[in-house]
C-alpha cells in the first residue's frame, strides 16, 4: 500500500467533503430551522459561481470577485425568500418541492438568458495557481489546500454564530418553537429572511470556490444537489455539526471508493469482473452509507428525534 | 361566449395559416437537437450552423421556399420521439435532421424512415445504423462513433507510444471509445478507468493516474465533463508534462471555457476550422461575421445535412414525392461539404478523412485547433460489411 497516495486521496475526499459541507449547511438551516425543502438551493450555488465569474472580470481582481458574488448571492436568496418562499412555510412539503422545483428552471433559463449557455471561463487567482510538495514527488494543487481551509473556517464561524450569539440563540429558538419566539416579541418573518440569506450566501461560497474547478454553466447546480441531500440525511436534518460530520464521511468515502475500490476487488475476486463491478459500485457507495445510516438511525447521525 | 369567441379565434388562425401554405409550395425540414438544459449549447451551435446554411442558400431550395422546425429533444429517448411525431404527422415535414444522441437516433430513425421520409442524421453516429441496420432512408453526415477513436488509436499506435492511461465515463459510448481505440492500439496499457457518468471532480483519479506513472494519457470526456477534467488535469500539473490525448473532449465549445487549459493537447476529427477548401472558408469567415465566434464540428455536419438535402431536392427538381430519386442524389454526395469532396459508402455513412489535431496558442493570443496531420485517408467505418444493402 502506497500510504502517500492514501494520503493524497484523504485530502482529495476532505476537499469534496468541504464543498459539500458549505452547501448542506445552508440546506439544513433552512430545511431545520423553517421547515422548508428547498430544491433550489443548487440554483443559488450557480449564483454565486456566475456572479463572482462576472464581478471579477468587471474589477479584474478576484478577491474583489468573491466578496461581490457572496454579497450578490446574500441579496438573491433574501429576495428569493420575500417574493417566493415566504408564503410556503405552512403549506406541506410537497407543495414546497413543487414551487422550488419551478424556481430551479427559472435560474437556469435566467443564467441561460444572461451568459448564454456555454461553459463561462472561471479560473482561480494566479497567486493560487501554484502546487505545494507533500511528499516527494507528490504534487497537491494548491487552491484544493485553500478551499479546505475555508471550509473549516466558515465552520467554525457557524458554530460560533450559531452557539454563542444573540443571533444563533434566535435561531435556535426559532427553530424550536416558532410561536413562543414570535409571541416574545422577535420579528420572525426578518428572522428567517436573514436566516435564508446567509444560507444562500454559503451556497453562494461553494459556487464560487468551485467555479474554478469544475464547469460554470447553466444546470451546474443540479448535479450536486443529490450529494448534498445524502449529506443531510446522513448527517440528520437541522443540525450544522451533522452537516459538517456527514459531509466529511460523504466525501472522504465517495473518493476513497472511487480510488480504491477496484484494486481491492481485484484482490478478491477475478481483475476483469473488479474492473465492471469497481466504478459501479463506487458510484453507489454513499446511497448505501446512506441506506445504513437510515437504518440504524432513521434520524440521521445528530439528528434530534421530533 | 367564450367558446364561441375562441371558435372564430381558431378558425381565423386556421384560415390564416392554411392559406399562403395552397398558394405555393414549401420545402419543409424538422431539425431535433437538445436546446435546453446544460447540453444545449451544442444544440445552439447546430441550430446556428443550419440558419447560416440557409442563408447561404438564399432560403431557398429548388426555387422553393424552406421551412424549418427546430424540436428539443431535451437529451431524453421520449422527447425526441415525440418531437419526432409531431413534426411528421402536425407540421408534414419533408425531411427530419439533426440529433446529437445515439439514443435518440436510433429510437427516431424507425419512425420517421417507417412513414417514407429520409432521415439525415448530423451527429449520432451509432453503430447498429452503419451495420445490420442501415436503411436505404437514412443518411449520415457525421460519422460512426468509433472512427475517431479508432484514429487516435492508429496513431498512438504509430509513435509506439506505450504504457498509457485510458479514462472513460462508464456509460456505453464510454466503452465504444475505449473498444475503438484498442481496435488499432496494440501497446501497452496501464490501467483502464471508468469514472462515474456526470462526474465533477477527477482529482482522485488524477492522484490515481500519476501513481501508476504512465507516458500517456487517452481519454473521452464529452460537454461539460470534458471542462472539468481540461481544467483539473492542468491545476495537477500534469499538463505539458504527461501528454494527453483525447477524443470528443476539446472543441470550439469547450476552449472558450477552459483557454490555456486546452493548449497542447490532441484530438482526432473528420473536421476543423481551419481545413483548407473554398466551402470551409466561407462557413468559417461568415459564421464568425455573424455568431462572433469560431464554429464547431457538431455545427459543420449540420450545415452539411441541410447542404445534402438541397441537392437531393435540387436533383428532383423539386417533385418531393420522388423519395427514390432523392436517395439516389443523396447518394451521389453531390454538393460542397465542409470537409471537402467524399463519397458515401454502401451504408450511407460517409467514407472521408481523419486528421490529427492538436490545441494550439497563436500569435494573437487566440486558442484554437490546428491540423497537423492526415491520419486516415477515405477512411470506412468497422460495420459496413455488415450492412445488407445493396446500391
Amino acid at each position: 500500500m502506497n500510504w502517500a497516495l492514501v494520503f493524497e486521496q484523504l485530502l482529495n475526499g476532505l476537499q469534496y467533503g468541504v464543498t459539500l459541507f458549505l452547501m448542506a449547511a445552508g440546506l439544513t438551516l433552512v430545511f431545520g430551522i423553517m421547515n422548508l425543502v428547498n430544491l433550489a438551493h443548487g440554483s443559488l450555488y450557480m449564483v454565486g459561481a456566475y456572479l463572482a465569474v462576472a464581478a471579477t472580470q468587471w474589477t479584474g481582481s478576484y478577491l474583489a470577485g468573491l466578496a461581490l458574488g457572496l454579497v450578490g448571492t446574500l441579496l438573491v436568496g433574501m429576495a428569493v425568500e420575500v417574493i417566493a418562499l415566504r408564503t410556503l412555510y405552512e403549506r406541506d412539503h410537497l407543495d414546497q418541492v413543487l414551487a422550488t422545483f419551478g424556481l430551479i428552471l427559472f435560474f437556469n433559463e435566467l443564467v441561460a438568458m444572461i451568459w448564454g449557455r456555454a461553459a463561462l471561463f472561471a479560473s482561480g487567482p494566479a497567486w493560487l495557481s501554484g502546487h505545494i510538495e507533500l511528499f516527494t514527488g507528490s504534487r497537491y494543487p494548491l487552491y484544493r489546500l485553500v478551499i479546505i481551509l475555508i471550509g473549516f473556517l466558515t465552520a467554525l464561524i457557524l458554530w460560533y454564530v450559531v452557539a454563542r450569539t444573540r443571533l444563533g440563540m434566535l435561531i435556535r429558538a426559532g427553530a424550536s418553537n416558532r410561536t413562543m419566539v414570535a409571541a416574545l416579541g422577535t420579528n420572525i418573518r426578518l428572522l428567517y429572511t436573514v436566516v435564508f440569506g446567509f444560507g444562500a450566501a454559503l451556497a453562494g461560497l461553494a459556487g464560487i470556490l468551485a467555479g474554478p474547478i469544475y464547469n460554470v454553466q447553466p444546470g451546474m447546480g443540479e448535479l450536486i444537489l443529490i450529494q448534498v441531500f445524502v449529506v443531510i440525511v446522513i448527517g440528520g436534518i437541522g443540525s450544522i455539526r451533522g452537516a459538517l460530520v456527514g459531509a466529511i464521511i460523504v466525501g472522504v468515502v465517495d473518493t476513497l471508493g472511487r480510488a480504491f475500490l477496484k484494486p481491492l476487488l481485484g484482490t478478491l475476486i477475478s481483475l476483469p469482473a473488479a474492473e465492471s463491478a469497481g466504478p459501479a459500485l463506487a458510484s453507489m457507495l454513499i446511497y448505501l452509507l446512506m441506506a445504513v445510516v437510515l437504518a440504524v438511525k432513521p434520524a440521521g447521525i445528530f439528528g434530534s428525534r421530533n | 361566449m367564450i367558446n364561441r369567441t375562441l371558435l372564430a379565434g381558431a378558425i381565423a388562425v386556421a384560415l390564416a395559416i392554411s392559406a399562403p401554405a395552397a398558394a405555393q409550395q414549401k420545402v419543409k425540414i424538422g431539425f431535433i437537437s437538445t436546446f435546453s438544459g446544460p447540453q444545449g449549447v451544442m444544440g445552439q451551435y447546430m441550430k446556428e450552423s443550419v440558419e447560416l446554411a440557409l442563408d447561404h442558400l438564399g432560403r431557398k431550395m429548388g426555387g422553393m421556399e424552406v421551412e424549418m422546425f427546430y424540436g428539443d429533444d431535451q437529451f431524453k429517448t421520449d422527447a425526441g420521439v415525440q418531437v419526432a411525431e409531431e413534426m411528421l404527422k402536425k407540421n408534414q415535414v419533408d425531411f427530419v435532421s439533426g440529433i446529437i444522441w445515439s439514443n435518440v437516433m436510433m429510437a427516431v430513425v424507425p419512425i420517421v424512415t417507417g412513414s417514407g421520409h429520409i432521415m439525415v442524421g448530423s451527429n449520432a453516429g451509432a453503430s447498429p445504423l452503419a451495420g445490420s441496420q442501415c436503411n436505404e432512408l437514412y443518411f449520415s453526415t457525421s460519422w460512426n462513433n468509433d472512427q475517431t477513436p479508432e484514429a487516435m488509436g492508429k496513431f498512438m499506435q504509430d509513435q509506439s507510444i506505450n504504457d498509457v492511461y485510458v479514462m472513460a465515463p462508464n456509460y456505453q459510448a464510454g466503452k465504444d471509445m475505449i473498444a475503438g481505440f484498442k481496435r488499432y492500439y496494440k501497446g501497452r496499457i496501464v490501467e483502464e478507468t471508468y469514472t462515474k457518468m456526470g462526474q465533477q471532480d477527477y482529482q482522485a483519479e488524477i492522484s490515481q493516474l500519476q501513481s501508476k506513472n504512465p507516458k500517456a494519457v487517452f481519454a473521452f470526456y464529452p460537454g461539460g465533463m470534458g471542462v472539468q477534467f481540461l481544467k483539473q488535469y492542468d491545476q495537477a500539473g500534469l499538463r505539458g508534462k504527461l501528454p494527453l490525448y483525447t477524443v470528443y473532449t476539446v472543441d470550439e465549445i469547450s476552449i472558450p471555457a477552459v483557454k490555456d487549459s486546452a493548449v497542447g493537447i490532441y484530438e482526432t476529427r473528420y473536421w476543423s476550422p481551419d481545413l483548407k477548401n473554398p466551402a470551409n472558408l466561407k462557413f468559417v469567415t461568415d459564421y464568425k461575421k455573424k455568431y462572433g465566434k469560431l464554429p464547431v464540428f457538431y455545427g459543420a455536419q449540420s450545415y452539411d445535412s441541410i447542404l445534402l438535402i438541397d441537392s437531393a431536392v435540387r436533383a428532383v427538381k423539386g417533385n418531393l414525392a420522388d423519395t427514390k430519386g432523392m436517395v439516389l442524389a443523396m447518394r451521389k454526395a453531390n454538393f460542397d461539404s465542409l470537409r471537402g469532396p467524399f463519397t458515401y459508402n454502401v451504408n450511407h455513412h460517409p467514407i472521408q478523412n481523419f486528421y490529427l489535431l492538436k490545441t494550439e496558442k497563436l500569435a494573437s493570443g487566440d486558442i484554437e485547433m490546428r491540423i497537423q496531420k492526415t491520419i486516415f485517408e477515405k477512411y470506412k467505418d468497422s460495420y459496413y460489411q455488415d450492412c445488407k444493402m445493396k446500391w
